[in-house]
């Protein structure tokens, strides 16, 4: 039994659930939350147990339209864009040191609003949003652009300036951590912006959005519309008054905002979209440390990641061995409510995630592939599946192709180091990938043969706030994290004026 | 075959794959041979006559070769035989005093830094393809002036030497500055402008190699220059500067100033007008010159100078390779490497068969006239190096490393000297301790990483260090841990363009090649103006 229910959907005693007070629940548009102009709200739901968390206000096009006009008018004539880069660090900071007090409620609507576990939230996702913000605090005032070696008598330089007002569209996967590497460096290079979370989970943002201002943020500089993509998303992407789009979610979704982005202004965008990424586990490999990652790679967050190692390719020698360790791993993988400290793995973000997920398992079994594991809902109210495990999967099959963003990992073995790489490889996705193998011939050729935006070599998930991140092929382009994160917020300007008998050119 | 060994290990990224070439077919026993009768006769035979005349021995200085001020000269030799190749003008302090003012005006006035980037690389790139046209004359002249292999020479350091000079003058024109963010309304540039004058010293073991790795950047970001060669190896700068003017370059930017250290070394280092300083050499001069820099002007100086690299062959090394590498590591260029793998530290799992395999290796060497096809090893530069070696050598044994092959001096005639491996050597021996910078190879046993590390750190040099493994754990810890300037994992002697290369410790400060090279060159400038109503920050 891989769920370890307690029973009809209540905890049991030992577990302390905070009753969050939803203090936020508004759009946040020039410095005030307000209604949308359309009266109308939506519903966020608990994944734990399908309950109405809160009536939040739904934005629309109005809204957005009121949002771009505060940023625009921020940016243009607003003090943002011209403090120097210590002072705007100076407030980061400050909000960064707010989202570290508020730590304890932020990871509570976390887990509350996308089912993910209580204790990471706390130790993890927001401590590291607000390192983020910090990190890119930091580089306010280390922004430089260059002097140029003109081919004549021209003194020729190089401005990075903000692009200017900026549409963020987040996902629902890592609320917080995607609201801090979106936002941080775009307050950074002193742009002005328009954030939409996602409608799966809109509380954190708003609650960012408050502290924002506490830290001195001028307003204006930050709007957050909560609301659908079909609305207030393409709103967005298709206002003539944004300067630029930066968006993270599904491939799908990411053609339709680069389209909106054509068909206005020829806004650039900056896409993070989906993966099926591989894990390539060698046979040099250390079976216990391996399977460790590689169950880790798949399951983590309930497998809702967009580099989730969704294809474990084990080469023939350790394949049998792999396995068995698999079972006795996998076995210990405890599913149950999220602010639960033994849980492993909470609630899928909604039901349309979670339906999406269980076809998706009917899908393997009716293709041939082996359930080796799991395969079932969970026997809760909330929306739990097992972590589940397919064998004998061919590249062909869908699980193998398409991204199921669930519990759900598919093994393939493999015979050489180029059949690994080629398969690897045959993919309309390139986010990340795994190589687990203590040769370093195999692990440097494999490296640079994949096609990936990430290469975790005996490790996965090692992401860092100066790591850049972000896909080959159509898993998206432009990078998040690291100082590659911070280019895409600035625009490039070459200045050009002569210069007399200069001593040297 | 020899040279072709070595070029494939110089130019390939891959040395498994151009090992694994050269292991199979097992043609090494006939080889072996063929070698040892090279190897005895290296010493009766008649040298070969080297097919190049020279034809430049003066100094020159604005454009023009001349005498030296003194009207001296002193006589370079053929380290094959001891004998004189050519009588070559002694520069002096008077002639660098003249050198000088040439490249100070060349400078202040131009044309040289006040010529646009493009045509400063114009120049280097016409300077390249004629050293390319001239490849086995240049290349025989280098053999015959410094004994190293022809083949070395043809094939590898001419064609390096012209690699590197398209190399820096694709740099000429992307010499960047910043503009900088301010803390108030200034709009803030750097500009990175040529130093000066610089005076560069260059050694005798690679002599093309060093002239290209520090006239290419000092060119490229339009400073003027006075060289002073080694007088072990005088002739081949005099040639290729002689080309570099065929090319375009005007007069006064390249001096070239033959002598010796302690009379044109000395000069350059203290004159109040040369702006920069770059040396490569020993340690113990390198800090006269870093001395003499101080006490004059305080021009700022790159050293790069001796090292004790060690080599370290871990304990799930493939030994036939491992050996391979690590003689490579020591013997290439007859020992004469600053970052020769002279400290050979061999896992006590792989120690015996490792000093065996080691010793079958040095013995086949091929030691005779460079100019001969396949020999692997020509005579030491001259005779005080010779002399130098064959004392370490001594001391060696005085001290109780064991002997395992060579040791002596190969024929009657020149500076030949027989590859030499000593095995259980001490880390506290004289030969473990100091820079040998000949043949000979010395092999420590040691039990763990964490007292390997230790032992090749505890050495006053930091210049480079060889790692042989493949477990990507040792080596991702090693190459950390090691404290040197550059670390070759699975290879050795990797020298591209694009690879920086400098010293840890008393091996020397600052870096050459790559774009870190362009620093010793450049200095910056930060500008400031006043900006009214910024639209940003």
């Amino acid at each position: 039994m891989a769920v370890q229910s307690n029973g009809n959907g209540s905890l049991d005693s030992r577990v302390k659930v905070p009753v969050p007070q939803i203090k936020f629940t508004k759009l946040f548009i020039n410095g005030e939350f307000v209604d949308s102009v359309s009266g109308k709200t939506f519903q966020t739901i608990d994944p734990r147990n399908r309950e109405v968390i809160a009536e939040i206000a739904e934005g629309n096009k109005e809204d957005v339209d009121l949002a771009v006009k505060a940023a625009r008018e921020a940016f243009d004539n607003g003090p943002w864009p011209r403090l120097p880069g210590f002072e705007r660090r100076k407030i980061m900071m400050k909000f960064a040191d707010l989202i570290d007090e508020n730590n304890e409620e932020l990871a509570t609507l976390e887990t509350i609003d996308a089912g993910k576990l209580f204790f990471l939230c706390k130790i993890m996702e927001i401590p590291g949003a607000a390192e983020t913000i910090r990190y890119y605090a930091g580089a306010a005032d280390k922004i430089h652009g260059e002097t140029l070696k003109m081919s004549t008598a021209l003194q020729g330089y190089t401005l990075h300036e903000p692009v200017g007002v900026v549409g963020h569209i987040i996902p629902w996967n890592f609320p917080s951590q995607m609201f801090a590497m979106k936002v941080g460096p775009a307050l950074a290079a002193g742009c002005t912006m328009v954030v939409k979370p996602a409608e799966q989970t809109p509380l954190s943002a708003l609650y960012y959005a408050h502290l924002a201002k506490l830290a001195g943020i001028p307003d204006g500089v930050l709007n957050v519309v909560t609301g659908f993509g079909q609305t207030a998303g393409a709103a967005i992407s298709s206002h003539t008054d944004i300067d630029m789009v930066s968006f993270t979610g599904s491939t799908e979704v990411g053609r339709l905002v680069m389209q909106a982005a054509a068909t206005s202004n020829l806004k650039p965008v900056c896409l993070e979209l989906g993966g099926k990424s591989p894990i390539l586990i060698f046979d040099d490999a250390d079976v216990d440390k391996v399977t460790e990652l590689a169950l880790q790679g798949t399951l983590f967050n309930k497998g809702e990641i967009c580099v989730a190692g969704s294809r474990v390719f084990v080469q023939e020698g350790i394949y049998d061995k792999f396995l068995l360790k698999l079972k006795e791993k996998v076995k210990n993988w405890v599913v149950g409510d999220p602010f639960d400290p033994t849980s492993h793995q909470g609630p899928q973000v909604n039901k349309k995630q979670y339906d999406r997920i269980l076809s998706y398992i009917e899908l393997g079994k009716k293709e041939g592939a082996t359930l080796f594991h799991g395969g079932k809902p969970g026997d809760r109210k909330g929306y739990y599946i097992e972590p589940t495990i397919f064998t004998d999967v061919t590249d062909e099959m869908t699980i193998a192709q398409e991204e199921i963003f669930g519990p759900v990992m598919s093994v393939f073995k493999f015979k050489t180091v180029e059949e690994a790489i080629k398969r690897a490889n045959a993919t309309k996705y390139g986010l990340a990938a795994g190589v687990m193998t203590n040769d370093i011939n195999i692990a440097n050729t494999v490296a640079r043969s994949i096609r990936a935006g990430a290469i975790w070599i005996n490790c996965y998930f090692a992401f860092d706030r100066d790591s850049p991140y972000g896909g080959y092929k159509m898993s998206g382009f432009g990078r998040d994290m690291g100082m590659d994160g911070l280019k895409k917020y600035l625009v490039v300007k070459a200045v050009a004026t002569p210069i007399y008998n200069s001593p040297w050119l | 075959m020899a040279a072709k060994r070595v070029s494939s290990l110089l130019l390939s990224r891959s040395f498994t794959s151009s090992l694994a070439s050269r292991l199979t077919g097992g043609k090494s026993a006939c080889q072996a041979r063929a070698i040892s009768r090279y190897s005895t006769a290296a010493a009766l035979e008649e040298p070969i006559k080297p097919p190049v005349n020279v034809e430049y021995t003066k100094l020159l200085i604005n454009g023009q070769f001349v005498d030296a001020a003194s009207g001296k000269t002193f006589p370079t030799l053929d380290p094959r035989t001891g004998e004189v190749i050519a009588h070559v003008a002694e520069g002096d302090a008077e002639d660098v005093n003249r050198a000088v003012a040439a490249a100070r005006k060349a400078f202040d006035e131009g044309p040289w830094p006040k010529l646009t980037a493009y045509d400063r690389q114009r120049i280097l790139l016409r300077f390249a393809d004629l050293v390319e046209k001239h490849n086995d004359e240049i290349a025989a002249l280098e053999t015959w002036d410094n004994g190293k292999p022809y083949e070395q020479a043809a094939k590898i350091e001419v064609p390096m030497f012209v690699r590197l000079m398209r190399y820096y003058a694709g740099w000429a024109d992307k010499i960047h500055g910043m503009t900088v963010p301010a803390d108030g309304p200034y709009h803030v540039q750097t500009l990175h402008e040529p130093i000066g004058v610089a005076g560069q010293i260059i050694p005798w073991n690679f002599p093309l190699l060093m002239y290209a790795w520090k006239v290419g950047p000092a060119l490229a970001c339009g400073n003027t220059v006075v060289l002073k060669t080694a007088e072990q190896t005088p002739l081949s700068a005099l040639y290729v500067t002689k080309l570099l003017h065929e090319a375009g370059l005007p007069s006064g930017v390249l001096n070239v100033v033959s002598g010796f250290g302690p009379t044109a070394g000395a000069a350059l280092c203290s004159h109040m007008d040369v702006d920069k300083l770059a040396f490569t050499g020993s340690t113990e001069t390198g800090k006269i010159i870093l001395e003499l820099s101080a006490r004059s002007n305080l021009k700022p100086v790159t050293l790069e100078l001796g090292g004790k690299s060690p080599f370290i062959v871990c304990e799930d090394a493939d030994v036939d390779n491992a050996v391979e590498l690590a003689h490579f590591a020591l013997f290439f260029n007859q020992g004469q490497c600053c970052c020769a793998g002279s400290r050979t530290y061999v896992h006590e799992r792989v120690y015996d068969e490792f000093v065996e395999k080691a010793t079958a290796r040095a013995l086949k060497r091929s030691v005779g006239d460079p100019f001969r096809q396949e020999i692997e090893q020509g005579p030491q530069v001259d005779s005080e190096q010779f002399e130098k070696i064959l004392r370490y050598i001594r001391a060696g044994v005085d001290s109780g490393a064991t002997l395992e092959t060579g040791g002596d001096r190969l024929g009657e005639k020149g500076y030949y000297i027989k590859p030499t491996v000593f095995s259980n050597v001490q880390d506290d021996m004289l030969i473990a301790k100091e820079e040998i910078f000949g043949p000979v190879q010395t092999i420590l046993k040691y039990k763990d990483l964490d007292e390997v590390t230790r032992r090749a750190n505890s050495s006053r040099y930091g210049l480079a260090a060889g790692v042989f493994t493949q477990n990507l754990d040792t080596a991702n810890t090693l190459m950390r841990a090691l404290r040197a300037g550059t670390v070759w994992i699975n290879c050795f002697d990797t020298f591209d363009a694009a690879i920086p290369f400098g010293g840890y410790k008393m091996s020397g400060q600052g870096r050459e090649k790559g774009e870190y090279s362009l620093k010793n060159y450049l200095q910056v400038k930060a500008v400031v103006t006043p900006l009214k109503n910024p639209a940003w920050l």
